[in-house]
């Protein structure tokens, strides 16, 4: 077997060494009714690289990748390009077979790579700290909902419609089984956020308000009322954002007020790898970072007075403080965190700012195509990069039918709120850098033959 | 301070090696490169990438975003530079013997990589139609039906993000089973032996946590958790191979005596790596174990993630499994069953955990290990990395203090104490020690229960020639802290670092570039 170097002979020498007779007295202490004799019944065998590769390929040319045509989805999980050099420096073996850096004058590279990617991070956010990831947006949301019941010492959510459905699943499961109350609903097809209302329905009983920017419907709204209004009532404006390349081109939550922002990065540098994984972005303002989950690097010096970098603040974690710990979260997103960091410093705030400017304006473009087409328009009043169009008809059959014209033609809300025929006509649509102007008149001609 | 000197020459400048603190003018060593951060070296308007459009600027009216956002960049050459130069500080699997207990730092084969970035894997999106990402279901189908069949369990939830994200998975379970059947029951026990995250995650679950007290063999006091069972425990979390690097042999009296009291098995699966292919979890009476795939299946760490934490499960805990799961079709097609179709197919679900499917390129890493190995390669990484940590334990025994070796052989991890130490010395000079003979130490202080624990755990992917090689380096520094040699005491000498002061670290935090 091509990954064990121990040889029979290697084998044999060694029982001898430890004074074992065979492999068998070495598993003495498993029950003999729970020791297999043999390997599990039923299952093949080792195979070779060439072997493995080609099951492997046959079952990947199975699906339809992104890149293979013309490509729309977005909700929560979106399709940018990734320079050639993050893929490559993120399997420099030193980053990608490292563990977490717990002896930090051997993980310096890992421990600098995560203050910066905090400190980017902190920055696009609008943030004082951030941490060095969570799992994704959706997990990171929930952690978000937990501080800030830790903080305020009150457990009523107020979630907007327009926070991801499945962000709002995750955090009805966990609600469930903590006691947490969420007051939350389905999104309404109004070109408005429900944010006046939340704004209206706070009052002394609630830990936090959520809202995400910009919303699963592509709204954008300012929050500065919002986040007075919490303020004054002493709970938390949460903000969620699925796509940071945003901030390129819109403020941040944090300019706005939020207390804490997290967020999916898998926009930079990560790719859509069918869900995961991703890394879950953490930021809060500075006086609430002893509440945060999750690790945190910090820098200080050594003992030749040189900078370096630690883990710190740990006695929040579950490896020291145990069932008192602020999350059970251990290992993270390292590598995808790097991956992000590696991304946001090669576009740079100009790059940056570049890129959040191309993908908007393709979505504008892509916008007007697509309202264009009979019986079809556009929801919103504002967008980023991605928009809700109204369809005359269910749009889920229709992205089923554009799908066996080979264009991959956004999210219908069917399928995010199966049970809300109310919402069965929309169609989430996102525009990023790597549509092409064809692709946008292919969609436009499909979804005009299909509604045809 | 920085160590470095980016500046240039300057006048006032002397020349390298006046005194002992600027051996070179740089502040380099040779292949011993410092690197400033990002922030001190990028530009607001320098970037490493091109774009064929000029996008004009957008109006935003109040949300246009305008101040600075302190955001640096590179271009290319000077990113590869600096990620190169960084990943050069890092010790690695890559690089040597990677003894962490309990973490299982393996070789990651790189077909695994290769395969992962097959655009069918990679370049997927989870909510495209079903229909258009079969390949991707089939993937997740096929890893299950392996998982299933190597623990011998009814199903198993593919969702979890990591270990603990898959120990509350489990929990969950418990809670909604327990729902299920109208008892709330309050408790959990853990014994003190357990990883930070079995008590962090039941305390998260809304659980009160409980200790079981161990025996002096270092396994689970059998006779006092029978004691304590009753109506208001829900369940025990028993890490197995446990954490001390021993089977418990109770495992499965444990599991009948807390199904007898009405309560449910949760075994932490972080050490699976030790009886992958010739012990069945199932065959003990377990309800629920998380597999990390970054463990025993050999994803990669990544300095810290991403895991992969699948939870597999008894026929009891089953129905109460999260959303979304792939089944397999009659056609042998592959569908998800999501909220909307939950309902008539798998109607006691406790919901949904994370956004997505979970960790796929976690997935096809782990498939692609489980196919190269096989069922006989899978049951020979068992018994190599079980017969490492024995030569291990047994080369060492007469050097540093085994506590659990009398009672019998360990699993695959060998545990030492820092009793026989000199005075004044811990087991973390003998870890630092370990740095600079070119080794990442052992997991220290860990578990709770052994006095200075040191936990080596080697994995079945070191040579005997490897292995020797550490014994000698570990024999050599345990016996430079018995005989109290003072360098030991601040070392690593070699390291890009010395050792950091993690107080000023914790009372003066800077998370943040403040420049």
């Amino acid at each position: 077997m091509r990954y064990l170097p121990l040889t029979n002979d290697d084998r044999a020498a060694m029982l001898a060494a430890v004074g074992a007779a065979s492999i068998d007295d070495l598993f003495i202490d498993v029950p003999t009714a729970a020791r297999l004799d043999g390997p599990v019944a039923g299952l093949p065998s080792h195979v070779s690289e060439l072997a493995v590769e080609r099951h492997m390929g046959a079952l990947a040319r199975r699906s339809r990748a992104a890149g293979e045509g013309p490509f729309f989805l977005g909700a929560g999980a979106y399709r940018h390009h990734v320079p050639a050099s993050v893929d490559h420096l993120i399997q420099r073996g030193e980053f990608l077979t490292a563990y977490t850096p717990y002896q930090p004058e051997i993980a310096q590279g890992t421990l600098q790579m995560l203050f910066e990617f905090q400190s980017q991070v902190a920055r696009l956010l609008g943030t004082d700290v951030a941490n060095a990831s969570m799992y994704d947006g959706s997990t990171a949301c929930w952690e978000a909902i937990v501080m800030a019941r830790r903080i305020t010492k009150r457990s009523k959510a107020l979630l907007s419609t327009g926070l991801h459905p499945h962000y709002r699943s995750v955090a009805r499961t966990m609600a469930k089984y903590t006691g947490d109350l969420l007051i939350d609903g389905d999104p309404s097809l109004d070109a408005a956020t429900d944010w006046a209302a939340l704004t209206a329905s706070i009052d002394k009983d609630i830990s936090c308000v959520v809202v995400q920017y910009p919303d699963i419907l592509g709204r954008i709204d300012d929050m500065t009322a919002l986040a007075a209004a919490c303020q004054a009532a002493g709970a938390l404006l949460i903000a969620v954002v699925t796509e940071p390349v945003a901030l390129g081109l819109i403020k941040s939550p944090g300019e706005m007020g939020a207390d804490i922002v997290v967020g999916e990065g898998q926009s930079l540098g990560v790719g859509l790898q069918f869900g995961g994984p991703y890394v879950g972005l953490f930021a809060c303002k500075a006086k609430y970072v002893r509440q945060m989950p999750g690790r945190l690097c910090g820098e200080t010096v050594d003992a030749n007075g040189k900078r370096g970098f630690v883990l710190t603040l740990s006695t929040r974690e579950q490896h020291i403080r145990r069932e008192k710990a602020t999350s059970n979260i251990c290992t993270n997103s390292g590598l995808c965190a790097l991956a992000f960091s590696i991304h946001m410093t090669l576009l740079g705030e100009a790059g940056l700012r570049q890129l959040a400017a191309i993908n908007h304006a393709r979505a504008k473009d892509a916008a007007a195509r697509l309202a264009e087409v009979p019986g079809v328009s556009l929801l919103n009043n504002s967008f980023f990069n991605e928009f809700t169009l109204l369809l005359p008809t269910a749009a889920r059959p229709v992205v089923h039918k554009l799908a066996e014209r080979d264009i991959l033609g956004g999210v219908s809300l069917g399928r995010l709120y199966p049970d809300n025929g109310g919402l069965e006509n929309g169609l989430v649509v996102a525009v990023t850098e790597t549509v092409t102007e064809a692709d946008i008149a292919a969609f436009a001609a499909a979804l005009k033959e299909v509604l045809a | 301070m920085t160590a470095l000197n980016r500046a240039g020459w300057r006048p006032e400048m002397q020349v390298a090696g006046s005194s002992a603190d600027d051996a070179t003018f740089t502040g380099n060593r040779a292949l011993m490169l410092e690197e400033p951060l990002i922030f001190e070296i990028g530009g607001s308007e320098t970037t490493g990438v091109d774009f064929d459009d000029d996008a004009p600027t957008a109006d935003f009216g109040v949300l246009t975003r305008t101040a600075p956002i302190g955001l640096p960049g590179l271009s290319e050459a000077e990113t590869v530079r600096h990620y190169t130069r960084l990943s050069r500080q890092n010790y690695a699997i890559d690089l040597g013997l990677f003894p962490l207990g309990s973490c299982t730092m393996k070789h990651n084969p790189r077909l695994n990589e290769k395969v992962a970035r097959m655009p069918g894997f990679a370049d997927v999106h989870p909510l495209q139609p079903q229909e258009t990402v079969q390949g991707a279901y089939a993937v997740i189908h096929e890893l299950a039906e392996w998982l299933i069949a190597l623990t011998g369990m009814n199903s198993v939830a593919m969702s979890p993000k990591a270990g603990a994200h898959g120990e509350l998975c489990g929990i969950l379970c418990i809670k909604a089973a327990l729902e299920a059947r109208g008892e709330d029951r309050r408790v959990i026990l853990v014994p003190e032996s357990a990883h930070g995250t079995n008590p962090a995650t039941a305390a998260f679950a809304g659980f009160t946590v409980e200790d079981i007290p161990a025996t002096d063999e270092g396994r689970v006091d059998l006779i006092a958790l029978k004691a304590r069972l009753g109506p208001d425990v829900a369940g025990v979390m028993i890490t197995n191979p446990n954490t001390c690097g021993l089977f418990e042999r109770d495992m499965k009296a444990i599991s009948d005596a807390v199904h007898a009291a009405g309560g449910y098995v949760y075994c932490d699966g972080a050490n699976f790596n030790a009886i992958v292919g010739r012990v069945r979890p199932g065959d003990l009476g377990v309800d629920a174990m998380h597999i990390n795939l970054h463990k025993t299946f050999s994803t990669p760490h990544g300095g810290g993630g991403p895991g992969s934490g699948p939870v597999v499960l008894s026929a009891a805990l089953a129905p109460f499994a999260p959303l979304p799961f792939v089944t397999k079709q009659g056609d042998g097609g592959y569908r998800l069953i999501e909220e909307e179709s939950a309902g008539a197919d798998h109607p006691q679900t406790f919901g949904r955990m994370t956004a997505f499917h979970g960790q796929m390129g976690m997935f096809t890493r782990a498939l692609t290990y489980i196919l190269s190995h096989g069922a006989d390669g899978l049951k020979q990484v068992a018994e190599d990395a079980v017969l490492n940590a024995n030569y291990i334990l047994r080369s060492l025994s007469d050097v540093l203090d085994a506590p659990f070796a009398a009672s019998g052989p360990c699993m695959h991890e060998a545990l030492f104490s820092d009793k026989g130490l000199a005075e004044g010395f811990s087991t973390l000079d003998v870890a630092k020690g370990l740095i600079d003979e070119g080794y990442h130490p052992m997991t220290v202080y860990f578990p709770l229960v052994v006095h200075g624990a040191m936990l080596v755990e080697p994995t079945e992917t070191e040579s005997k020639a490897a292995l020797d090689q550490f014994i000698g380096a570990l024999r050599s520094v345990a016996l430079r802290a018995k005989n109290g040699d003072p360098a030991l005491k601040s070392a690593p000498h070699y390291a890009p670092r010395a050792r950091l002061d993690e107080t000023l670290a914790a009372r003066k935090p800077v998370l943040a570039w403040q420049g």
